[in-house]
C-alpha cells in the first residue's frame, strides 16, 4: 500500500511497530560496535574493566593505535587471518561441491520424497552442533570408528592420526554447515522450471553442456547466498578448530577468544575483531545486496 | 466526443485526476462524472491505467494531483477504512481463515453495529447471494463462483455508496460469467447502488454498463453509452478496440446534402457515408465498417446507393450461428464479413475461392478523422 | 518418476550418510557399557541413570530450557514486527538502517556478536549500574538479539507469499490498520511466527560461543557444560545426553512435519 491518506492513529501504530525493534537492535546490536571501536583504540589495564576509558581525568582524548599497529606488524596474526580466509573458503568449496549434486537432486524428485528429503537435511541442524562435532571427535580419534574399521579391513596397520588435524577441522566445518549450503541452493533450483533444461537438450546441448548453459546460471543466485551464508560464519569459527584442530590450526575465532578470556587483552581482541569484521565488510554487504534483488525478482 | 460533466451526472466527481510513479504517468488528468445508480464500466487494455483509478477511488493510492468527490463530500484525501465506498477484488481476498459467515459480517463488527442487527443483515446477504447452506464453510471449501458471492455479500452489506469491481468476470468459465453478469446487473437494479466495474473484456463492458469509458495510456478515449461506442467510435483506437472493424483509408471528394463522398484506393472504389461532422473536402479519412453490417452474395446487388466491391472469398469460419468471412477485394484489400446463417440448407453455400460481391449502406459506414 | 543420474544418486547417498552416520554412532555407544568408547562392553543404560542424578547437567538443561523459552518469545515478537514493517510498509525512516541490522546477526561470526554484547553489558554496567551479576537476564537478552533475525525472515517470506488484498479488503472495509494487523495478518502469519519461535528455541538451546562471552560466575548453560567435558575427550554420559537430545528434537521435528502434512492433506480433501 503506498502512501495514501493516513490518520493518526495509523501513524502510532507505525511508529510502535517500526521502533520496538529498531531501537531494540540499535542498542543490542549497533551500539556494541561502536563500543568495540572505542575498547580497540584503548590500553589494557589490570583492572576491572582491563582497559583504559576513552577519556581520562583531564577530559582528554586517549586513544592508541597501538593495538592496530601490532596486529598489522606481527607475521603471527596476518598468517591467522589468511589460513582463515583459505578454510572458510575451502569449506565453502567442499560444502558447494558436495551440496549442489544434493540439492539437485532433491528439487528432481517427487514431491512426496522431496519433502522427506529436505527434512532430513534439516534435522541435522535442529540438533545440537556441538553435539554433532562431538559425533565426529569420536569417529575421528585414534580408537574410534574409522581407524578400528580401517585396521580391521587390513587397510592400515597403524591409527591414522585423524583428529587435532587441518584434515579433521575441514571435515568439522563441511559437516555442520553443509545444511546452510544446500537450503538457499534447493530454494533457488526449485524455482527454476525443469523444462529448460530438456528444452536445452532438445535443441541439441548435451547434459554437461545444458547443465552450464542454463542449470547453472539460473542457480546462481542460490550458489551466492549459499557460499555467504558458509564463508562469512566460518571466518570466525571457535569451536570447531578448538575442538578438532591441532595446535597450529590457529584460526581467528580462536584466537580471539583467547586474546579475550587468556590473555584478557580486551583492547587486543577488539582489534581482531574490528579487522575482521572489516574482512567481512564486503562479502555482508554483498549478501545483503543479492538478497534484496532476489527477494524483487521472485515476488 | 469526451461527455460533459454536466451536475445531473455529479455523483461521483472526478476532476482532473492524475496518478504519476516517478516518471511513469499512469493516470493523466482524467473528469469524469458518474451518475446515481448507474452501472459504469471503465474498459482498456491491461496498463491503460484503469486499475489505478479504481485504486484512487478506493483510496489504496493517493493522487499525483486532482479530487475525486463522492456524494458532494471530497473524499480525496480518506483513507479506504473511512470512504463509503466498498471494492470487489479481482482475487475475491476472502479472509482465508474466517468462515462465510464471518467474512460477511467483518464489516459491520468495524462499524460497531450491535451484534443482533449483524445477524440479520448477514441473514439478508446470504439469501441474496444464495450462500445460505454454505455459511459455515471456509474459503478453500468453496469453488470460485461461490467465492466471489462471499466476496460480493462481504461488499454490499455495508450499503456502501459505491461498490467497485475489479474485472469481475475474468476468472469465470464461459456459461458462469454469463450467468454472474445477468445476477449482477439486478442485483445493482434491486438494490440501486452505483456500480463502478474495471474490465479489459469488451463484450462484458457492453453488456453490464449504462455507460462506458475506453481508457488508454492514462486517458479516456471515448466516454458513452454501449451503443453509442459500438456503432459511433470517436477514433480508429475505439473502434479497434471494440469488436472487429474494417478501415478503408480515403479522402474527402464531396460533402453536401447531408452525405459525403470518399475515394478510397484501398477499397479500389469511392464510397458513400451519410453526416455531416466537421470534415473538409480534400481532408485525408478512414471509412469504418463493421462486419456484420457488410452483406455477402454471389450475385451483384441491386440497391445502387449501397457501396458495392468485388472480391474473392479468401478464409471462412462457421461458427454455427454465424459464418466468419475473410474477402480478398479487387483492389488487394481483405476485410472480414460476417453473416448469420439464417438458412439451414441455402442455395449453395459460399465456400473457398468463391467470387463474391461485399455491400453496404451508406449508413453503416463511420467516418474516423484519427 | 524423473530418474537421477548415477552422480546425483551417490551424492545424495554419501550426503545423507555423512550426516547421519556421526550421530547414529553416538546413539549406539550410549548403550556401551564400557567406558572405553572403543571396546564394546555390552548393552547397558547406566550411563542414563549417572545422567539423571548429575545435578549440574540439570541445573545447565533447565538454565538452557528458560532462557530459550523467554529469549524465543521476545524475538518472535520483535521479529514479527520487523518483518511486518519492512515487508508491509513501504518507504519510510530508517529502513535501509533497520533493514541492515536485522539481517546482519544472521551471517555475523559468533565470537563478534559475543565479544560485542559482553562488551555492551560492562559499559553499562559502568553507566547505569546494571546489569550486575551476568547471566540469565544477559544471555536472554543476547539470543533474542540474534534471534530476531530468523524469524524476521521467516515471517517476510510468509508475507510475501501472502496476498495483499486480504488486508486491503479488510481496510476497505471500515479496518483501520493497527486492528487489520491483528484480524486479519496476525492470523496467517502464526504458522510462520512458530516456526519462527522453534527456530528460535533451538538456536538458544544450542549456542555454546554466544552463551561463554555474556555468562558470568554460576551460570553455566547446557552447551557451557557439554563444551566444559568435551574439551577433555569423548566420554559416555555425554554420549547418553546426546542421544537424549537427538531422540527429542527428532520426535519433534516428524511431529511438526506429520501435523504440517496432515493440514495440507485435509484442506486438499476439503475442496468443494
Amino acid at each position: 500500500m503506498t502512501a495514501a491518506a493516513r490518520n493518526s492513529a495509523e501513524t502510532t501504530w507505525r511508529r510502535v511497530v517500526v521502533a520496538a525493534p529498531y531501537l531494540w537492535l540499535l542498542v543490542f546490536f549497533l551500539a556494541p560496535f561502536a563500543i568495540i571501536l572505542k575498547i580497540s583504540l584503548a590500553d589494557p589495564l589490570i583492572a576491572q574493566p582491563p582497559f583504559t576509558p576513552v577519556f581520562d581525568e583531564s577530559g582528554n582524548l586517549s586513544v592508541t593505535a597501538d593495538n592496530f599497529r601490532f596486529l598489522l606488524t606481527d607475521k603471527l596474526y596476518a598468517i591467522t587471518y589468511l589460513r582463515s580466509m583459505f578454510m572458510a573458503g575451502a569449506t565453502t568449496l567442499l560444502c558447494l561441491a558436495l551440496g549442489f549434486p544434493m540439492a539437485y537432486g532433491i528439487t528432481r524428485s517427487t514431491p512426496a520424497t522431496r519433502n522427506l528429503l529436505l527434512m532430513l537435511i534439516v534435522l541435522p541442524f535442529w540438533i545440537s552442533f556441538l553435539l554433532r562435532v562431538y559425533a565426529w571427535m569420536g569417529l575421528m580419534n585414534s580408537h574410534g570408528v574409522i581407524n578400528n574399521s580401517l585396521m580391521w579391513l587390513g587397510v592400515i596397520d597403524q591409527p591414522l592420526a585423524l583428529m587435532y588435524t587441518d584434515f579433521a577441522v575441514f571435515v568439522g566445518l563441511t559437516y555442520s554447515y553443509l545444511p546452510f549450503m544446500i537450503l538457499p541452493l534447493y530454494a533457488s533450483l526449485e524455482r527454476m522450471n525443469l523444462d529448460l533444461v530438456e528444452a536445452a537438450q532438445d535443441l541439441g546441448a548435451s547434459p554437461t553442456k545444458a547443465f552450464w548453459d542454463v542449470t547453472w546460471p539460473l542457480a546462481r543466485p542460490g550458489v551466492i547466498a549459499g557460499c555467504l551464508l558458509v564463508f562469512i560464519p566460518a571466518m570466525g569459527e571457535y569451536v570447531i578448530p578448538y575442538l578438532l584442530g591441532g595446535p597450529e590450526a590457529l584460526l581467528i575465532g580462536r584466537v580471539l577468544f583467547d586474546e579475550f578470556f587468556v590473555n584478557r587483552d580486551w583492547p587486543l581482541a577488539s582489534a581482531v575483531a574490528i579487522v575482521l569484521l572489516l574482512f567481512l565488510v564486503v562479502p555482508i554487504v554483498f549478501l545483503q545486496r543479492s538478497q534484496a534483488r532476489d527477494m524483487e525478482h521472485a515476488a | 466526443m469526451i461527455e460533459q460533466i454536466d451536475d445531473t451526472t455529479g455523483f461521483i466527481r472526478i476532476r482532473q485526476l492524475s496518478k504519476n510513479f516517478g516518471d511513469f504517468v499512469a493516470v493523466d488528468n482524467v473528469d469524469l462524472g458518474i451518475g446515481r445508480g448507474e452501472l459504469f464500466s471503465i474498459l482498456g487494455a491491461s496498463g491503460c491505467g484503469k486499475t489505478t483509478l479504481l485504486r484512487m477511488l478506493a483510496g489504496f493510492e493517493a493522487p499525483t494531483s486532482g479530487s475525486i468527490e463522492i456524494d458532494g463530500v471530497d473524499v480525496t484525501r480518506q483513507p479506504p477504512y473511512e470512504r463509503p465506498v466498498n471494492m470487489m477484488f479481482q482475487s475475491y481476498a476472502i479472509f482465508p481463515h474466517m468462515t462465510v459467515e464471518k467474512n460477511i459480517a467483518y464489516g459491520l463488527q468495524k462499524e460497531r453495529v450491535p451484534g443482533t442487527e449483524i445477524s440479520t443483515r448477514v441473514e439478508q446477504m446470504l439469501d441474496l447471494v444464495q450462500m445460505r447452506d454454505f455459511r459455515a464453510r471456509k474459503p478453500d471449501q468453496l469453488s470460485g463462483g461461490q467465492q466471489q458471492r462471499v466476496a460480493l455479500a462481504r461488499a454490499l452489506i455495508k450499503q456502501p455508496k459505491v461498490l467497485l469491481l475489479d474485472e469481475p468476470l475474468a476468472a469465470l468459465d464461459r456459461k458462469l460469467r454469463e450467468q454472474t453478469q445477468f445476477e449482477l446487473m439486478n442485483i445493482q437494479d434491486e438494490l440501486g447502488i452505483t456500480f463502478v466495474v474495471v474490465t479489459h473484456d469488451q463484450e462484458e463492458a457492453m453488456m453490464l454498463s449504462n455507460r462506458i469509458a475506453v481508457m488508454e495510456k492514462g486517458r479516456f478515449l471515448q466516454v458513452g453509452k454501449p451503443k453509442e461506442i459500438y456503432e459511433f467510435p470517436s477514433s480508429r483506437f475505439v473502434a479497434d478496440f471494440i469488436g472487429t472493424i474494417n478501415t478503408f483509408e480515403g479522402v474527402i471528394s464531396h460533402k453536401g446534402d447531408g452525405e459525403m463522398r470518399i475515394d478510397s484506393r484501398e477499397a479500389g472504389t469511392s464510397m458513400t457515408a451519410l453526416g455531416d461532422i466537421g470534415v473538409n473536402v480534400g481532408q485525408s479519412v478512414c471509412v469504418a465498417v463493421r462486419p456484420e453490417k457488410i452483406f455477402i452474395s454471389q450475385s451483384e446487388p441491386d440497391n445502387d446507393d449501397d457501396t458495392r466491391l468485388r472480391g474473392v472469398v479468401y478464409d471462412f469460419g462457421y461458427m454455427g450461428n454465424l459464418s466468419l468471412y475473410r474477402v480478398r477485394l479487387d483492389s488487394g484489400k481483405i476485410i472480414q464479413v460476417s453473416a448469420q446463417n439464417r438458412h439451414r440448407t441455402a442455395e449453395r453455400t459460399i465456400e473457398w475461392d468463391d467470387k463474391v460481391w461485399v455491400s453496404w449502406r451508406p449508413g453503416s459506414a463511420v467516418i474516423l478523422v484519427s | 518418476m524423473r530418474r537421477h543420474s548415477r552422480f546425483v544418486l551417490s551424492a545424495l547417498a554419501f550426503g545423507y550418510a555423512f550426516l547421519y552416520i556421526p550421530l547414529v554412532l553416538v546413539i549406539v555407544y550410549s548403550f556401551n557399557d564400557s567406558r572405553l568408547a572403543t571396546v564394546w562392553g555390552g548393552f547397558s543404560t547406566r550411563w542414563y541413570g549417572e545422567l539423571l542424578r548429575n545435578e549440574q547437567v540439570l541445573d545447565a538443561a533447565f538454565l538452557s530450557l528458560r532462557i530459550a523459552i523467554t529469549s524465543a518469545s521476545f524475538a518472535t515478537i520483535l521479529g514479527a514486527m520487523a518483518g511486518l514493517a519492512l515487508c508491509r510498509f513501504g518507504r519510510f525512516r530508517g529502513r535501509t538502517v533497520l533493514s541492515g541490522m536485522i539481517t546482519s546477526p544472521l551471517v555475523m561470526p559468533e565470537v563478534i556478536t559475543g565479544l560485542s554484547l559482553l562488551l555492551l553489558f560492562v559499559s553499562l554496567q559502568q553507566l547505569i549500574g546494571w546489569p550486575g551479576q551476568r547471566g540469565f537476564g544477559t544471555i536472554t537478552i543476547a539470543h533474542a538479539t540474534f534471534s530476531m533475525a530468523y524469524v524476521a525472515v521467516i515471517v517476510q517470506s510468509r508475507l510475501r507469499s501472502m496476498d495483499e488484498s486480504l488486508e486491503e479488503a479488510a481496510m476497505d472495509l471500515g479496518g483501520r490498520p493497527a486492528r487489520v494487523a491483528f484480524d486479519i495478518t496476525l492470523p496467517l502469519i502464526a504458522p510462520a511466527m512458530v516456526a519462527g519461535w522453534l527456530l528460535a528455541f533451538t538456536l538458544s538451546l544450542d549456542d555454546l560461543v554466544i552463551a561463554s562471552f555474556v555468562s558470568g560466575p554460576g551460570s553455566s548453560t547446557l552447551p557451557m557444560y557439554i563444551f566444559s567435558k568435551v574439551k577433555l575427550g569423548v566420554s559416555p554420559d555425554i554420549n547418553a545426553l546426546a542421544t537424549l537430545i537427538i531422540l527429542f528434537v527428532t520426535t519433534g521435528v516428524f511431529a511438526a512435519w506429520f501435523a504440517t502434512r496432515r493440514a495440507a492433506n485435509r484442506a486438499h480433501t476439503n475442496r468443494a
